[in-house]
Formats: C-alpha cells, structure tokens, sequence
C-alpha cells in the first residue's frame, strides 16, 4: 500500500491514522468504521462503533452492548479533518462502502458488495475514488451469476417438487442476508414457511430496523402437521447436526456462491446446491473497478493474485492486501447461532 | 433440454440412489436405442478415442473464452476439474439458442473431429463448444477427456437396465462385459438376443466381498468357510475359448498384451474354462512387491528382459466356466475340488491359491496377522455353499483384512486445497524423526473432520515460517497419524521410502512433537 496514504494495513486492520479510526479492524483496535454486520467485518472489542443504523442492530443483536454510533447513507461526517460517507452496497441490509477523503485523497472500502439489486438491500452505488479497496471473493472469470428470479424460481420449483413427494425442505444459508433473500422470494402459496432460531432472531432484529421481510414462523412453534411439505431457513451450522432429526422425511440444500463448482457442492453433502451470491461475480467486480475510476486498486478477500494480475494485465495499479476477512462463509457461521435456539 | 443431459442432471441433483434410478428409467422409457446403448458405453468405460490432447483442449477453450493461458490456469487450479472449467468459462460466451443434441449425434461429432486435420479440429470444436450450454458443454469435455464418473456405479446402471428390459440383473450384467462398442453392436442383439458365441473374450461380472464387519465367531462353524489369503495384487479373469486365452482386469480392462507368458502358460487349459484369481508379481512360490507388477501392468507387449525383471503369476480361486458350461451357480466346494483337479500344482504360472485349514477362529486371527509376512493383506473367508455372484455382495463372502500400517508423524509443509478448499490449506506434508532432525517422507489428504481442517489451516496461517511459491513450512508442532497401506524402498524419496494409499487417520492432539515416529522405526516396516 501506498507510503503515508490516508490509509494503511496495521497488523490490527485498515486503519486512517489522520482520523485515529479503523476500518473493520480484526482485533481490539479503537475507534471502528463497521462495513457490516458479517462476523468477519464486525468483531467484538472496538471501543466504539460507527455504521449504518441497520448494521448497529445487527451488531447489538450478535456482539451485546456495545458502543455505536449511527450515520446514513450519503451523509458526510468530520472526524478529526477527515471526510467519511456510507454508501450502500447492495451486499446485505445495511451494508456499506466507506469513502475516505481529505484534501485531494479519496478512498474507498467496499467492504463486501454485489452491484445487482436483490430486492432487500439498498442497492450497490459505484462511487468514484482514487484509491479502491476492493473484496475480490469471486475475483475469476468462472463465476457468473444468473439473474436472481432465475435462482429464486428453481429454489420454489425443488421446494414444490419435494412437497408433492411427501418431503420437507430444509435450505442452508447464511442467517443475515442471504436467508431474508431467500426468504423474500419463496412461493408462499407452496407452503409454511419456517426458520431456525439463529434466523427468526435476525430476522426480529432486521424487521425492527425497517427491513421488509415476508412472513416466517418460528420452527420451535411448528407442530408435525405443521410441518408437512413446508421449507425450513436454517443456518450452515446446523446441517449434519440432530436438529434436523424432526423433519423427517427431508431434502436439504445449500444456497451459495461456492455452489457454481460441483466440488463445492459434493463436498457440502447436499441433495442440492443452489448458485446464490451476496457478492459480486467477476463481471460485477471489473464493472465495480471500472466505475470508480481509481488509479490504484487493493484486493481483499479470495483471489487477489489472479484478480491483481489480471487487473494489471489491463493497464491498472493492482496489489494484494493481506487481511484477514472470510468472504463468503459456508461454515463459519458463529457457534452463538447455533444457541440462539435449537 | 436433451434427455441425456436431463439424466445426468437429475443423477447429479440426488444422493439418493432411489432417485438416480427413477431418473435412468425415465431416460430408458424415452431414449432411441443407439442413444441407450451409447449411455451403456460411456457408463461402462466405452467411449471413442479421445480426439485432442490435454493441452490443446485447454489452449484451444481459453481462446473461444477469450480468457489469457494463465487466467485459465488459475481458474483450473481452484475448480480442480478442466472440463467444468471449460464449461463455466464458457458459459457467458454460448450462444442464446443451444443446439440439443442426442447422445448419439454427439458421440459421432466427437469421433468426426477425432478424424479432423489439426487445424481443421480446433475450429469445428470452438464452434461445437459455443453451440452447447453449460450443462451439455460440461458433460461433453467429460465425455472427452474419459474420467468419466457421474455419481452412478455400475451395478446402479445395471439394475435399472434389468428393471427396463425385465431381464435379471446377473444376465445384464454379464451381457454388457467384454468386447462390443455402438459402433458395432445393436442394442437389440446386445441386451435381448445375445448370440453366446459371438464374443468369446466375454468375462463375467466379477463377485466382490465386503469387509467384515461382525466378530468371526459369529460366522459359526469354522469348517463351514473357505479361507484364503486376500492377496495384494490386481484381480483378474482368465479365459480360453475357441483356443484363445484373453486376461481381463477388474476394471474390466483386457490386458493379455501386457502378459504374453501368462497367456502362453494358459494355453495348456481346456477350451471353455474361464478363472477367477489374483494376478501378482510372484517368484518361487512368494509374492514380490506390489511395484514391479505395476511396471508390467503399464506395459504393452513387454521385452523378455521386462519379463525377467518383473516376474508375474496369477493365483487362482475360482472356476467360474468349465467345459463351456457356466459354474457359476455351483457351490464353492464342487468350483473348488473341480479347479484343483483342472490346475493341480502342475501348472507353471497359474497356481492354486492355497486354502487354510484351520481348526478354530483363534487359529484364523492368528494367521490374518502372520498374513502380512506372505504380502497378503489378511484373509478372504468364503461360505463352502456359496454360488458365484455378481457385484458386491454381502453374507457369503468377507474380506477381513489387515489393519493398515500406522505411524505417528509431524506436519511440517501445508498447501491451499482445490475447489471449495481453495482458501483452506489442506495439502499436506509430513515428516518423521532422524538424527535428531525432521525428515519429510510423505504426502497425506483427507481424514480430517470440517472442524479440524479449520483449526489445521489457522495453525497454519499463524505459524508460518517460510514460503515458496505455494508452499509453506510450517511450525513443527503439530502430530497426525498417517495410515498406509503398504511401504517399500524408494531412491527418489530423500527418506528412502514411498508409501501406498497414504492417508491421515487421526489428529493426535495429545502427542508432542518429540513423540512422533523415527525413520528406523518406519523403515521397520519394510
Ligand atoms: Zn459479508
Ligand atoms: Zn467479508
């Protein structure tokens, strides 16, 4: 990273010295900007929190008590000379890029992003910079998603096969974010919908800072009439465990980005696996560089090298930053979630 | 969507077997014949020659991607398979209006192109690759390259195709062995009027044990059972028809080539006799090392001196045709004594594979473990009553095999994973103890739980001491249990050992790094 920029890798994260604050810092740091409510972004420690009003429920809800300070979207904020604005990017509700700027420098960190609309999150704003700091998850040119109805219409189609079988369907996908996308988009008419205790607690968390989501009942609720050909939300966490034992007869299937490559999905031990991304593609990423119009860009999370290369190959400023984020998580998913409710 | 694709979709959408065979059925009731023949040929190893090598396969698809050679190269590495990679990449690139062909006419394009001048090749196959989707590209490349496994055994194919055409799954099974291919067979002639004299090289479907999984007490009278050693070679079948002797693999592989003395020796069989056995690198009435056999296995049409070098015989347990009549359906006493007198102990190159006669099942335990000192890997026991089946089967006949050899070693170099992996080291390399210093002596996968690996790939992140390219050394701190199968001197290997079937057993948490094994102790082993 560039000498005495705005913003520097410390071995506790990104960090803008000028300002004194940390940028989705990995460690006990400070003062943090928080991109969003992922595990990976929003860690426990920081003395105090700034972030979009959604991302400071979501992170009362997964850390406790803590500090926050909220701000909009689009709102500039001074702190100690130095400009900082949240813009979305349409990756969950509340999440958000951090533009940086002082004097003539302007930085961006998109923390986690996907530029297609997904219905739920505030959708994705390029925002112009000089220096983008970029996630690169999906950062090679075999992951190409298909419109989101497509998906959401063949996720319905096996849920409806599986009922007029006899079967129940259980969907794994990470509790904030992708479960209220599937959420949203499931048929209601093919039957109950359900919801793993880590994913109705997010979901109460969500609804009350004024995200729109359809309806969904709590499993621990659900009597075995209930049950009969209706779908169940449940967290990666839970697959393999004995939790599922009661929803015998049942088909399970994972919802992820990872899914595009059969490895992926036999590994996971799946029935089925369903393409869907909270990030963005390899189209969405070099469209997202080429609408910043930043001269230098740094790579976070998944293929850096390749994607750094390539970049270079077109003439850009590319480098590698080594950070300890996930990207997109099948089994990470904290152990809390799993608590939350059996 | 062709109906080919459609199968192997739905094979792929269920790891429920019931499903996969609703789907073939499905694909049965509705296919032309050539198309079901063709499906019965690829499932069953059969395909036409591969048209192009691996690297103009991978040269030629990065161009009609318009993706740089080694961007294509990254991709690979992650999604560990060329033909998926080739299909995702080109999946953006297609045309909106796919052409849906059946089985068939691609089985006849791949052959057309296989017989195209080079220049010729590359374009016909970019074009044949932009006209396919996804689905249909990714299954064509498998189709391609061979490797082709998608999810359904054979015996699963087999079943379906007894169930479709209401002929048993034994006659199935054997009807779809030996030498026929689209090109020559009908389905018809093939599956409902085989002529038995029409392919004389034609093997039976092999009877496989399972391995034992309840105390050998409970199998009752011991004088009730056949036992043998289970032998560490290459299963095979030996046949003389119409005064020719074919050898097959298990892999239903015909492999008489690779083994012209073994063929000569069985020349002196009677017409109609067909053998079940062992085929092993073997020399005065003792089993060599696994290794040598692989040279001669690899080897068409071997030079005296390879003969020489890598001695070979077969060790042979059963009768399964004699006189031209099937034995299958007798018990194995009477296959037995009537084998003993076709082969007697006359024969060079084809002997009889000992039975023990043993007085109780202590005595048996005890010879499993002293089996190891012959090169075998345990025992075969063998219910006296038992018919010759076909495919795995459970009840009359066990495998109780030796446990593997183990030993306690450290991690000291790790490496990202593929596919899912990618961004999890899970590749790794271990080391034991010699002159007080760590000697690397093997490679391991697998074993590992989800957790585990986690936990593995954060030690190895945080303890990271040196890189070279993707390689890291890491801390010497960590101690698994490494399982092989066998070991045996090795130049190239700086230990002076290689290993077969290495794997990891177990994450020895409570074992220190001072107490892993040392290279003596594994050279032990040899
Ligand atoms: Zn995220
Ligand atoms: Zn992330």
């Amino acid at each position: 990273m560039q000498e005495a920029g705005l913003i520097q890798l410390s071995s506790k994260g990104l960090y803008c010295a000028e300002g004194d604050f940390f940028i989705d810092p990995w460690y006990p740091a400070g003062k943090a900007i928080i991109t969003h409510g992922h595990s990976d972004h929003a860690r426990i420690g920081q003395s105090a929190y700034l972030a979009h009003p959604t991302t400071c429920s979501v992170m009362k809800h997964r850390l406790g008590e803590v500090n926050t300070q909220a701000l909009n979207y689009e709102q500039e904020l001074m702190i100690n000379g130095v400009g900082v604005t949240l813009f979305p990017a349409g990756h969950i509700p509340g999440s958000a890029q951090v533009r940086i700027r002082k004097g003539k420098e302007t930085w961006v960190v998109s923390g986690d992003y996907k530029c297609h609309a997904d219905g739920l999150s505030e959708p994705y704003v390029p925002v112009t910079c000089n220096h983008f700091i970029s996630e690169c998850t999906f950062g090679l040119p075999v992951f190409h998603w298909q419109p989101q109805g497509e998906v959401l219409a063949s996720i319905n189609q096996w849920w409806q096969q599986n009922a007029v079988q006899g079967l129940q369907s259980v969907i794994f996908a990470y509790a904030l974010g992708k479960a209220q996308r599937i959420l949203n988009g499931l048929d209601p008419s093919i039957g109950k919908i359900f919801g793993h205790g880590a994913v109705i607690a997010m979901n109460q968390t969500l609804h009350a800072a004024g995200v729109n989501l359809a309806a969904c009942q709590a499993i621990n609720q659900a009597s075995k009439e209930d049950l009969k050909g209706a779908i169940i939300i449940a967290p990666p966490a839970a697959s393999g465990t004995p939790w599922l034992n009661k929803f015998e007869p049942y088909r399970t299937a994972f919802a992820s980005g990872w899914m595009a490559m059969r490895g992926s999905r036999r590994w996971q031990a799946a029935d089925r696996g369903f393409v869907l991304s909270d990030h963005a593609d390899w189209k969405e990423l070099n469209h997202a560089v080429e609408s910043s119009g930043a001269e230098n860009i740094y790579l976070t999370h998944g293929y850096k090298a390749a994607f750094a290369k390539y970049l270079q190959s077109k003439g850009k400023r590319a480098f590698e930053l080594d950070t300890l984020f996930e990207g997109e998580s099948l089994n990470h998913s904290s152990e809390k979630e799993l608590e939350a409710n059996v | 969507m062709s109906n080919w694709v459609t199968l192997f979709e739905a094979i792929e959408a269920s790891n429920k077997t019931s499903d996969k065979v609703k789907a073939l059925l499905a694909f049965f009731e509705i296919a032309e014949e050539e198309d079901k023949l063709w499906l019965i040929a690829i499932f069953t190893g059969r395909k036409p020659k591969k048209p192009i090598t691996a690297t103009e396969m991978r040269q030629w698809s990065a161009e009609a991607a318009g993706v740089e050679q080694w961007l294509f190269e990254e991709c690979y590495s992650v999604v560990g398979d060329v033909s998926e990679t080739i299909a995702l990449l080109l999946q953006t690139k297609s045309s909106n209006q796919p052409i849906n062909y059946s089985l068939s006419q691609l089985m006849h394009e791949l052959i057309r192109i296989g017989k195209l001048p080079v220049a010729e090749k590359k374009e016909v196959l970019q074009n044949l690759w932009l006209s396919l989707d996804k689905g249909s590209c990714f299954l064509f490349n498998k189709m391609m390259t061979g490797g082709f496994r998608i999810g359904v055994s054979q015996q699963l194919l087999v079943q379906a195709l007894a169930t479709h055409l209401k002929v048993t799954v034994p006659q199935i099974a054997h009807r779809i062995m030996g030498n026929w291919s689209p090109l020559t067979h009908q389905f018809q002639e093939l599956l409902l009027n085989p002529n038995s004299n029409a392919d004389a090289s034609k093997p039976y479907p092999f009877y496989l044990a399972y391995p034992l999984e309840i105390n050998p007490e409970e199998l009752g009278d011991v004088t009730q059972w056949q036992i043998e050693y289970k032998w560490d070679g290459i299963r095979c079948q030996l046949i003389k028809r119409n005064n020719q002797v074919y050898l097959w693999s298990r892999g239903e592989e015909l492999i008489s080539d690779n083994f012209p003395d073994l063929i000569a020796a069985a020349m002196v069989l009677p017409n109609g006799t067909v053998l079940d056995g062992e085929l092993m690198a073997w020399e005065h009435n003792a089993a060599l090392p696994f290794a040598l056999l692989q040279k001669r296995i690899t080897r068409h049409k071997p030079s005296k001196k390879m003969i020489a070098d890598c001695p070979c015989a077969i060790l042979i347990y059963d009768l399964l045709e004699c006189n031209g009549i099937d034995f299958r359906t007798q018990e194995l006493y009477i296959r037995r004594s009537k084998l003993a007198e076709l082969i007697g102990n006359e024969l060079p190159l084809l002997h009889l594979s000992p039975t023990l006669h043993l007085k109780d099942w202590t005595d048996v335990a005890k010879a499993r473990l002293e089996s190891r000192n012959l090169r075998a890997e345990g025992l075969m026991l063998k219910s006296a009553q038992s018919p010759y089946q076909s495919g795995r089967k459970r009840g009359d006949w066990w495998k109780w095999k030796v446990d593997p050899y183990q030993i306690d070693a450290v991690l000291v170099y790790a490496q990202k994973g593929h596919g899912r992996r990618a961004n999890f080291y899970t590749d790794y390399t271990f080391a034991v103890w010699h002159q007080q210093k760590l000697v690397t002596f093997t490679k391991a996968y697998s074993g590992l739980t989800d957790k585990e690996i986690e936990m593995v790939d954060q030690f190895v992140k945080k303890n990271t001491l040196e890189k070279f390219g993707p390689v890291r050394t890491v801390k010497p701190e960590l101690v698994f249990e490494i399982g092989f199968e066998g070991i045996q001197e090795s130049a190239r290997h700086k230990s002076g050992v290689a290993l077969r079937f290495p794997r990891i057993l177990k994450w020895r948490t409570d074992k220190k790094v001072e107490d892993a094994n040392t290279l003596d102790e594994l050279k032990r082993l040899l």
